[in-house]
C-alpha cells in the first residue's frame, strides 16, 4: 500500500503550513511580506525557486494588491493562494468584499495579529474580526496540525460548486505560526486524491466573453446579498462533510463547524476561537479537579456562523463563559455577542459571560479562565476585560 | 431616420458595441472602441471603476463582446497581474492580449502604486489611461492629471484662486523612468495613430502605457460637437504633445503643421472661461508657456529631437 501520511515531524507552524500549501498545488501566488505571516510565503517562495512548486509567485507591491492578484488570477481560471496578517487584511478590506462577490475560491492563511496603533505584532483576533461581513469564510484553527489540515479542506470548500466563497484559514500569530510542534504532513499523491485539480465554474476566456464585474443598482443588489448569504448558509453542511471526508481518509478530525470537549455533562461551558481552546481545555479539567463541573465548545467555523450548532451544544449548560480576543470597541466581545444571540434565538436559558483578554499577544494562561469562571465579578465589573494592570489604566493620579 | 449599417457577419461588428450610456460628444467611449478594435478578440480587459466602466455595464447590458472584468477603482493593474500570471501559469500567455484600463484618476493618483508594481514587475501587458483631466464619473473633481488653470469642483475659481494651481502629472515620463520598453500618447482626434500604436504596443513583450486625451463635454463644458475638434487643438496648441517612446528613446512626434494659439484651444472651454477675463490674463499667459515649453521639449515644430 502507498505510503498516505509523511512521517510526524516536529516542525516550525509556518514551515508546515507552506509544506501544506505547496501541496495544495496553488498556480499562482500573490503575497506581500508582514510579520507573522511572513515564514509562510517565504517558505513557498523557496519551493518556487526550488522548483519543487509549480507556480507563478507575483511579488506585489501591497496586500492590497495582493488579494487583487489573486481576484485576477482566480478569474483567469486558477487556484490562487495569498496570506497576510494585521495591517495587511485591513489594507486588503475592499478586495475581501470583491473576492467574495465574484465568487472566487480564494485561500487565504491570516497569521492573526493586532491591530496598530499602537503597533504590536503579536497575536490577537481583530484582524480576523474585522473581515466577518466580507463574505469570506473562517475557520479558526487550534493547533499547527489543524493550520496544515484546514489547508486541503479550505481549497475543497471554496471550490464546492454549492459554495464558491473564500476562504481565510486563521492560524494565531506567533502562538501557532512561530512555534515547534509535531505534525504530519500528506504524501502528494493523499492530498491529490482528496483535492483534485481545480475546476472553476467560470473564467475569462477570449473564446467565451463574458461580462464580469457590473454596476447592480437599487432594483438588484439586495438579490445579490441575499444569494451571497445562501452560499454561506450551504457552507455550513460542506465543511461538515469536507472535514468529514478528511477524517475518513487521514485518520484526523478537529471538528467541522464546532467540537465539543467533556461538554455532555457540563454545568459550565468556556467557549473560544483558535489556540485559546487548548487553554480553555486545561481550564476545564482543572475546574472539574475542583468540583466545578466545566466543558469546552471549540468555534472552528466563526463565518459562516453555526448558531444553531452552537444552541444545540449549549442547550444543557447553566452558564456559558466566553473568552474573546477581538473586540468592538463602543460594543463588545464579538464572539460574546454572536454567541448571547444565538442562544437568545433559540432560547438557551444559559447566562452567558462575556470576557475579553489576550489583546496583543497578552497570554491566556489556563489560571485566567479558571478565576474568569470562579470569581468573575473583578473582569465583569471592568467590561469583561482580564487581567487588566491598574498601573497602566492612569487612574487616581 | 438614418438608416443603421451594420456588417453581416458578426465578426465584423465593433468588439466595443451599443448598450452604453456614455453621454454625447464622450471621447473615452470613441477612444474605448479604437483601442478594442485595434487590439482585437483575443484580448481581455481589466477595467478600473470609472466612468468607462459604469457607463458600458449597467446590469443587464454590456457594451464589451470580448472578456471584461471589473474590481476596485486602484486595484485594476494588480488584477491585470493576477490574469497574466494566471495564463502563464496555464500556458496562454502568448495567445491573448491583456489590457488594463483606466481614467486619468485611476491610473495617476490612487492607483498609481499598483500601476508602478505592474510596471516594474514587467508584466506582458498594456495599459491604457483614458485622460479625461478630472474625475468625471463622481462630478469633475481635480486629479493628477488635471491641467493648469483648469476650473473643477474641487479646483474652483473664487477670488483668490482661479481654478487649478498645479500641472499635469508627467506619467509617461513616468513610465519611461520605470524602463517600460513602449510609452506613447495620442487623441481621439487620431484614429489611425491610435490604432497603430494600440497594435505596435501589443507587438511588444512586457508592460506597455498608451495616454489617450479624451474629451469630455460634460466636465470640460464644451458643445458635444467639438470632442473631435478640441482633441485635435490640443496637439496642434502644444498642450497635449502626442509622442512615442521606446526603450527610453523618442522615436516620434507628431508634428504641428500649423501651430495654434493656446486660445483657440481653450475658449470653447467653460473650465477655462475666467482665462479669457481681466482677472486671467497672467494665467493665459503661463497657458500659453506650458504649450511653448511641450514644443521646445519634443521638437514639435521644428527638426526631430535628439
Ligand atoms: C476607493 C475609492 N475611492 C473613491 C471612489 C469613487 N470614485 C469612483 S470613480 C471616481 C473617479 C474616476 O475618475 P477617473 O479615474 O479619472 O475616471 P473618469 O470617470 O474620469 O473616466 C471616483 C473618485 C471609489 N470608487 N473607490
Ligand atoms: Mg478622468
Amino acid at each position: 500500500m502507498a505510503r498516505t501520511l509523511e512521517k510526524t515531524q516536529v516542525m516550525e507552524g509556518s514551515r508546515a503550513i507552506a509544506a501544506s500549501v505547496q501541496r495544495c498545488r496553488p498556480q499562482v501566488i500573490a503575497a506581500y511580506p508582514i510579520t507573522p505571516q511572513t515564514h509562510i510565503v517565504e517558505h513557498l517562495a523557496q519551493a518556487v525557486a526550488n522548483g519543487e512548486l509549480k507556480a507563478e509567485y507575483v511579488k506585489v507591491e501591497s496586500e492590497h494588491s495582493a488579494m487583487s492578484a489573486v481576484l485576477g488570477a482566480e478569474a483567469t481560471g486558477v487556484r490562487a493562494y495569498t496570506a497576510s496578517s494585521s495591517q495587511g487584511v485591513l489594507l486588503m478590506h475592499e478586495v475581501l468584499y470583491n473576492v467574495a462577490a465574484l465568487r472566487l475560491p480564494v485561500v487565504m492563511t491570516v497569521a492573526n495579529r493586532a491591530i496598530s496603533q499602537p503597533i504590536n505584532i503579536w497575536n490577537d483576533h481583530q484582524d480576523a474580526m474585522s473581515a466577518r461581513d466580507t463574505g469570506f469564510i473562517q475557520i479558526f484553527a487550534e493547533d499547527n496540525q489543524e493550520a496544515c489540515d484546514l489547508q486541503y479542506q479550505a481549497y475543497k470548500i471554496a471550490e464546492h460548486k454549492d459554495v464558491l466563497l473564500p476562504v481565510m484559514v486563521c492560524v494565531d500569530g506567533y502562538v501557532l505560526t512561530h512555534s515547534y510542534e509535531p505534525v504530519s504532513l500528506l504524501d502528494q499523491d493523499l492530498a491529490d486524491q482528496f483535492l483534485p485539480p481545480y475546476e472553476p465554474s467560470w473564467a475569462l476566456d477570449v473564446d467565451r466573453p463574458v461580462t464580469y464585474g457590473v454596476m447592480l443598482g437599487p432594483g438588484e443588489y439586495l438579490e445579490h446579498k441575499y444569494v451571497l448569504q445562501q452560499a454561506q448558509k450551504r457552507a455550513l453542511g460542506v465543511i461538515e462533510d469536507v472535514a468529514r471526508e478528511f477524517g475518513t481518509l487521514t485518520g484526523r478530525t478537529h471538528g467541522g463547524l464546532v467540537e465539543e470537549y467533556r461538554l455532555d455533562d457540563a454545568d459550565v461551558a468556556l467557549v473560544g476561537l483558535g489556540s485559546l481552546v487548548s487553554a480553555l481545555r486545561e481550564a476545564a479539567d482543572q475546574l472539574r479537579e475542583q468540583g466545578i463541573k466545566a466543558g469546552v465548545l471549540k468555534i472552528r467555523t466563526f463565518r459562516p456562523f453555526p448558531a444553531e450548532k452552537i444552541a444545540a451544544a449549549l442547550g444543557g449548560v447553566k452558564r456559558v463563559v466566553v473568552i474573546d480576543k477581538g473586540y468592538s470597541l463602543g460594543s463588545g466581545g464579538i464572539l460574546g455577542m454572536e454567541i448571547t444571540a444565538a442562544l437568545a434565538a433559540a432560547g438557551v436559558p444559559a447566562l452567558v459571560d462575556r470576557f475579553v483578554g489576550g489583546l496583543g499577544g497578552r497570554p491566556i494562561p489556563a489560571s485566567t479562565v479558571v478565576r474568569a469562571v470562579v470569581a468573575p465579578e473583578l473582569p465583569r465589573s471592568q467590561d469583561g476585560f482580564l487581567d487588566l494592570k491598574p498601573e497602566y489604566l492612569g487612574e487616581g493620579d | 431616420m438614418p438608416k443603421v449599417i451594420a456588417p453581416r457577419d458578426p465578426k465584423e461588428w465593433s468588439l466595443f458595441t451599443a448598450g452604453h450610456t456614455a453621454c454625447a460628444g464622450c471621447g473615452q467611449s470613441l477612444g474605448a472602441r479604437l483601442v478594442l478594435n485595434a487590439a482585437g478578440p483575443r484580448t481581455i480587459l481589466v477595467n478600473a471603476t470609472g466612468c468607462l466602466e459604469v457607463f458600458t455595464t449597467r446590469f443587464p447590458s454590456s457594451a464589451w463582446r470580448v472578456p471584461w472584468l471589473h474590481s476596485l477603482f486602484e486595484n485594476a493593474s494588480a488584477v491585470g497581474s493576477g490574469v497574466e500570471a494566471a495564463l502563464k501559469a496555464l500556458g496562454k500567455a502568448d495567445d491573448v492580449n491583456v489590457i488594463v484600463q483606466g481614467g486619468d484618476g485611476g491610473t495617476a493618483d490612487i492607483g498609481f502604486g499598483s500601476l508602478s508594481g505592474m510596471f516594474e514587475r514587467g508584466h506582458n501587458i498594456l495599459y491604457v489611461c483614458y485622460d479625461n483631466e478630472a474625475y468625471m464619473n463622481t462630478g469633475i473633481q481635480r486629479s493628477g492629471l488635471t491641467p493648469f488653470a483648469a476650473s473643477t469642483t474641487t479646483s474652483p475659481v473664487g477670488s483668490e484662486v482661479l481654478g487649478n494651481t498645479t500641472g499635469k502629472k508627467d506619467l509617461p515620463a513616468i513610465a519611461v523612468a520605470h524602463g517600460v520598453p513602449y510609452v506613447a500618447t495620442t487623441t481621439v482626434a487620431y484614429p489611425k495613430d491610435l490604432e497603430k500604436k494600440v497594435k505596435k504596443a501589443l507587438s511588444i513583450k512586457g508592460p506597455k502605457y498608451i495616454q489617450i486625451l479624451v474629451p469630455c463635454p460634460l466636465g470640460w463644458g464644451h458643445d458635444t460637437a467639438l470632442t473631435i475638434r478640441l482633441a485635435r487643438l490640443a496637439v496642434q496648441s502644444g498642450i497635449f504633445p502626442v509622442i512615442e517612446v521606446e526603450n527610453g528613446k523618442l522615436t516620434s512626434v507628431m508634428r504641428i503643421a500649423r501651430k495654434v494659439p493656446v486660445d483657440e484651444y481653450l475658449k470653447p472651454q467653460a473650465r477655462f472661461r475666467h482665462l479669457f477675463t481681466p482677472a486671467g490674463r497672467e494665467e493665459l499667459a503661463r497657458v500659453q508657456a506650458l504649450a511653448d515649453a511641450n514644443i521646445e521639449r519634443f521638437g514639435l515644430l521644428g527638426a526631430r529631437a535628439g
